[in-house]
C-alpha cells in the first residue's frame, strides 16, 4: 500500500483492496462495496481518514475488502466499536456496516441506543433476510412464513419481522433511507448523503442472497427509487414507513438533531487532579 | 455516614493515618449502615480483629452487621437509652457499656442532630481535640449553611463535654508530626486517577456496584483532560466502544464488577486477538450471579485469568492497598498499551469503597505508550501484525497514512488479512504470548516485605491483614516473609523462585471458597513446597488475627 500525498483526489478503486471477498456469486453485497467506495471517492474522502467497522457475518467482511482503516469486530458489536472510534477521533469518517442478523438479533440493543445517542456516523445494513455465514437461517427481518431452511419450523417461525427503519425512526435515528443492491448509483447517492447528514444516519440497503433466498432475484423487478421529498417530520415519516411495502428507496427521513459529544477541551493538567485528594 | 467522613477528616487533621470501611445493607437509599473506621500513628492498610469502640446512634438492622462488628470484652459500647436495650449479641462479648443520651442532647440544640453529638463523643474518647473537628465542620458547612455549621458546632462541643463525663476513655498513641502532606482517597477514585495518569482520555462504562465510583470520578475528571466518558447501555458496548477508541488511538478504560466482567469476556478476547490495548477494572464482589453485591470476595480470579475462550493470554494485575489503586491501575495502563492487549486490574470491594489516609502517592513515570508505526516504503505492504523479536508490532493511528489495515478478530497474517492457515495461526500465538513473557516488569510484580522460613502469598485486599499477621508473628518469634502478588498474570517463575528462597513453609491467605488462587498459584508455578491455604469466602473481610493464629502454628 502506498502512501498517498496529502491532496490527492482518490477514486472509487482506491478504497478497494485487494483482498478477494468471500462472498457468493451473484451476492449484492459486490455492489454495496462498490457503492460504498464510489460514495467515499465522491464525497472526496481519503482512505487514511475513513473507517468502515463491521461486526460479524457475510456483508461483515467487508472492512477487509476496504483501502480504509477498518475494524472487523465481534457479532453484533459493530455499532458499539464504531461509536466508540467515532467519539475518541471525530476528526475520523466512520462508516459501520453489517447485515441483518448482526444489527437486529445480536446487537439489537446496540441498534436502539446508537439511534438515541445520534453518534455522526452512517451504520448501512445490508439486509437479506437471511443468515448467510451460517447457511440458511431465519434472521429478524425474515418473513414469518419463510421455512425453507433446515432450521426453521415448517410453516414459518411465525414471528412478526423486524421494521428497522420504522424502529430506527421511534428510536431517534437522524437520518433514515432505504437503498438497493440493484441499483448501485442510486445507493452510492443516499451513502453519501448518509454520510454528510449530522448525527446517526441508517442506511437500510436490500442485498440479495440468491444462495439461500433464491426467491431473492425477484426484488430487481420490485424494488423501486421513490422520489418523494424527504421529510423533517417524524409524524408523516412514520406514516410513510408504516404504511410502504418495503419496496420504497431513497431518503425517508432527515431529522435535525444535533450530534451527540462534545467538543473535546483539556481545561486541566493531569497533575491539578491531585488537589481533589490532598489534604 | 457524614458524620464518619467528618471524623476522618478531623483525625487526618490531627496526624493520624486511618481506613475507613462502610457496611450498609440492600437499601437502595438511607437505612441502617455501619462506618467502621481503623485510625492509626502509622499507615493503616488492614482491618482489626475488633473493634476498641462502637457507637450506636440506634440499632435498627443490626442483626445484620452483627458479624461484620466484633468485639471484645475490651470493647466500648456507647449506645443512646432510647434507642432500646443492647442486643444480646453485643451484650454477651462482656463489652463494657455505657449510654449516652445523644437524641435528648440534640434536642436541646437548635438544628442539633444525634450524629453531631456522637462525633463529639467519639473524638472526646480518644483523644482528638474539638479544634481539628471544627475546622473539617467549617470546611463543609460554614460558607453554604452557617445555621447547620453552627448547630454542627454545639452538637460536637455538646457529644464532648458529655463524654468527657463518662467513665470510659480509648485514648490513641500521640499522632507523629506530619512530614509531608496526606492524601484522602478511595481505592475506586484512585483507580480513576491512575488511570488518567496513565494516559487514558476515553472510558464507556454501564453502572454496577460496587465499580460505580471509578465511573462517577472518571465521567467529572476525563472531561477536564481532554478525554471523554460516555455512559454505555451494557457491558457489551462498554468494552467494545472502549476497543473502538483504543483504535482509533486513545488509551481506553472501563470499569465493572463480576457480572459486567463475564459480559466483556468476548470484548476482552477481541482485544487480545487485534492487539488492542484496554483496561477492565473489576472491583470484585462476592459472586457467583449477582451474589451479594455490596461486599468484598477474590473469587474473580478464574474468570480474569481463564475467562477467554480461546489461547488467549493477556495481563492480570491487582492493586494490594487503597492507595495501590493509584499506582496499579496507572500500571496496569501503561502495560496494556505497551504490550497492545486486554489488562485486567483485579481490585476488590473492600479496597474500591474504602477510604485510606495515605502519604501523597509518587508521582510515578509509567504513562501509557504505543510502538508507533511508519508508512512502509513505497511499494511495500503495510504489516500491522509484523512478527517482531519483541512480538510487539508497530500500531498506527487512523488518519496516519499509508497505514491502513483491518484489526480482526479473524486470525490473519502479518498483514491482517484474514488467514485459517496453520503457519499463520501459530506465529500469530507465539508472537502474543511472547510479547508478554518476554516483557520487563521490574520490580512491580509483587510487594515483598520481611524474610523468615514460611512465605505469605497473598493478593488483593488480603494483603493488609496478611502484613499485619506477618508483624504480629515476628513479635511472636516467628519470622514470615510476605509476599503480594502485583502481576498475576503472565506468571514471573524466575522471580518467584528467588523469592521463595529459603522457604520452608507456605501459606496461602485469599477470600475464596473454592481457593482460586491457591490452586493458581499451584497449577502455575513450581512452588518449592505444598502451600498450605487460608482461603474462605467473603463477605467477611479477612483478619489478621486468624492468619497470625496460622501462622503461629505452622512455626511450631
Amino acid at each position: 500500500m502506498s502512501s498517498c500525498d496529502s491532496t490527492a483526489t482518490y477514486s472509487a478503486k482506491d478504497f478497494k483492496s485487494e483482498v478477494k471477498p468471500v462472498w457468493c456469486p451473484g451476492c449484492g453485497d459486490y455492489a454495496v462495496l462498490s457503492s460504498i467506495t464510489k460514495a467515499f471517492a465522491d464525497l472526496g474522502l481519503k482512505p487514511h481518514e475513513t473507517s468502515v467497522v463491521s461486526g460479524i457475518g457475510c456483508s461483515s467482511r467487508i472492512p477487509a475488502y476496504t483501502n480504509t482503516y477498518g475494524i472487523h469486530s465481534i457479532h453484533g458489536r459493530a455499532l458499539a466499536v464504531g461509536q466508540g472510534l467515532k467519539l475518541a477521533r471525530p476528526d475520523l469518517t466512520v462508516l459501520v456496516a453489517g447485515g441483518d442478523g448482526d444489527g437486529f438479533s445480536i446487537g439489537g440493543n446496540h441498534f436502539l441506543h446508537a439511534c438515541r445517542r445520534n453518534v455522526d456516523l452512517t451504520y448501512i445494513v445490508m439486509d437479506n433476510r437471511v443468515y448467510g455465514m451460517t447457511k440458511g437461517q431465519p434472521s429478524p427481518t425474515t418473513e414469518s412464513d419463510w421455512d425453507a431452511s433446515a432450521m426453521a419450523p415448517p410453516g414459518g417461525t411465525g414471528m412478526t419481522p423486524f421494521h428497522p427503519l420504522a424502529i430506527a425512526l421511534a428510536s431517534g435515528a437522524n437520518f433514515i433511507a432505504r437503498g438497493f443492491s440493484g441499483d448501485p448509483n442510486g445507493t452510492a447517492q443516499i451513502i453519501a448523503e448518509a454520510i454528510r447528514h449530522p448525527g446517526f444516519s441508517f442506511v437500510a440497503i436490500m442485498s440479495p442472497c440468491i444462495t439461500f433466498r433464491e426467491e431473492q432475484r425477484e426484488w430487481k423487478n420490485t424494488m423501486r427509487s421513490v422520489n418523494i421529498e424527504p421529510t423533517t417530520d417524524p409524524a408523516q415519516a412514520a406514516r410513510r414507513l408504516m404504511t410502504d411495502d418495503g419496496f420504497n428507496c431513497g431518503v425517508l427521513y432527515r431529522g435535525n438533531r444535533s450530534s451527540y459529544g462534545k467538543e473535546k477541551k483539556a481545561t486541566n493538567a493531569v497533575s491539578d487532579l491531585d488537589r481533589e485528594f490532598t489534604l | 455516614m457524614t458524620a464518619a467522613n467528618m471524623f476522618l477528616d478531623a483525625a487526618a487533621e490531627a496526624g493520624y493515618y486511618a481506613l475507613f470501611g462502610r457496611s450498609s445493607g440492600p437499601q437502595i437509599r438511607g437505612g441502617e449502615a455501619a462506618a467502621l473506621v481503623r485510625l492509626g500513628v502509622d499507615p493503616v492498610t488492614s482491618v482489626d480483629d475488633t473493634f476498641d469502640i462502637m457507637l450506636a446512634i440506634d440499632w435498627q438492622g443490626v442483626q445484620r452487621f452483627a458479624a461484620e462488628l466484633p468485639l471484645s470484652a475490651n470493647s466500648l459500647v456507647i449506645c443512646d437509652p432510647s434507642a432500646g436495650d443492647v442486643p444480646e449479641v453485643y451484650v454477651k462479648t462482656g463489652a463494657k457499656i455505657v449510654h449516652l443520651h445523644m437524641k435528648d442532647l440534640a434536642k436541646e440544640i437548635p438544628g442539633g442532630r444525634p450524629n453531631m453529638i456522637a462525633l463529639g463523643a467519639i473524638a472526646e474518647l480518644i483523644g482528638i481535640p474539638v479544634g481539628p473537628l471544627t475546622e473539617v465542620l467549617g470546611k463543609s458547612l460554614k460558607k453554604k449553611r452557617a445555621d447547620a455549621y453552627e448547630a454542627s458546632v454545639a452538637g460536637v462541643k455538646a457529644g464532648a463535654a458529655a463524654a468527657a463525663t463518662l467513665s470510659a476513655s480509648k485514648r490513641l498513641a500521640p499522632a507523629k508530626a506530619k512530614d509531608a502532606k496526606r492524601w484522602t482517597v478511595t481505592g475506586n477514585y484512585g483507580a480513576g486517577l491512575g488511570a488518567i495518569r496513565g494516559g487514558v482520555r476515553f472510558c464507556a462504562a454501564y453502572p454496577i456496584t460496587p465499580a460505580t465510583e471509578v465511573l462517577e470520578y472518571l465521567s467529572s475528571a476525563l472531561p477536564k483532560v481532554g478525554g471523554v466518558f460516555v455512559q454505555a447501555e451494557d457491558e457489551l458496548a462498554s468494552i467494545n466502544m472502549c476497543l473502538g477508541a483504543s483504535y482509533g488511538g486513545e488509551a481506553s478504560i472501563t470499569a465493572t464488577a463480576g457480572p459486567g466482567l463475564s459480559l466483556m469476556t468476548e470484548g476482552l478476547g477481541l482485544a487480545v486477538a487485534s492487539e488492542t490495548p484496554v483496561v477492565v477494572v473489576d472491583v470484585q464482589r462476592v459472586g457467583p450471579s449477582t451474589g451479594i453485591a455490596t461486599k468484598c470476595e477474590q473469587s474473580d480470579l478464574n474468570i480474569a485469568v481463564y475467562g477467554l475462550h480461546g489461547d488467549a493470554p493477556h495481563l492480570v494485575v491487582a492493586p494490594n492497598s487503597v492507595g495501590d489503586c493509584i499506582f496499579t491501575t496507572q500500571w496496569g495502563v501503561y502495560l496494556a498499551e505497551s504490550l497492545q492487549t486486554a489488562c485486567l486490574v483485579m481490585s476488590d470491594q473492600a479496597l474500591g469503597q474504602s477510604r485510606a489516609i495515605i502519604d501523597t502517592p509518587a508521582d510515578v513515570a509509567f504513562v501509557g505508550k504505543r510502538l508507533q508505526a511508519e508508512a512502509p516504503a513505497e511499494g511495500e505492504v503495510f504489516k500491522r501484525y509484523a512478527n517482531t523479536a519483541s512480538g510487539i508490532s508497530p500500531m498506527p493511528v487512523p488518519g496516519q497514512d499509508g497505514c491502513q489495515y483491518t484489526s480482526d478478530g479473524l486470525e490473519h497474517t502479518e498483514t491482517g488479512t484474514p488467514s485459517s492457515q496453520s503457519s499463520d495461526h501459530t506465529l500469530q500465538l507465539d508472537k502474543r504470548q511472547r510479547k508478554l513473557t518476554g516483557f520487563d516488569y521490574g520490580n512491580h510484580w509483587a510487594t515483598i516485605e520481611g524474610e523468615g522460613d514460611i512465605a505469605v502469598i497473598t493478593w488483593g485486599s488480603c494483603t493488609g491483614a496478611a502484613r499485619e499477621a506477618v508483624e504480629r508473628a515476628r513479635a511472636d518469634g516467628v519470622n514470615a516473609k510476605l509476599i503480594s502478588l502485583r502481576l498475576i498474570s503472565p506468571i514471573r517463575p524466575q522471580h518467584m523462585g528467588d523469592a521463595l528462597k529459603g522457604v520452608k513453609k507456605i501459606l496461602v491467605v485469599e477470600q475464596s471458597h473454592l481457593g482460586q488462587f491457591t490452586r493458581y498459584l499451584r497449577g502455575e508455578y513450581d512452588l518449592p513446597v505444598k502451600p498450605e491455604a487460608l482461603s474462605r469466602p467473603g463477605p467477611l473481610p479477612m483478619r489478621p488475627g486468624e492468619i497470625h493464629a496460622r501462622l503461629l502454628s505452622m512455626g511450631k
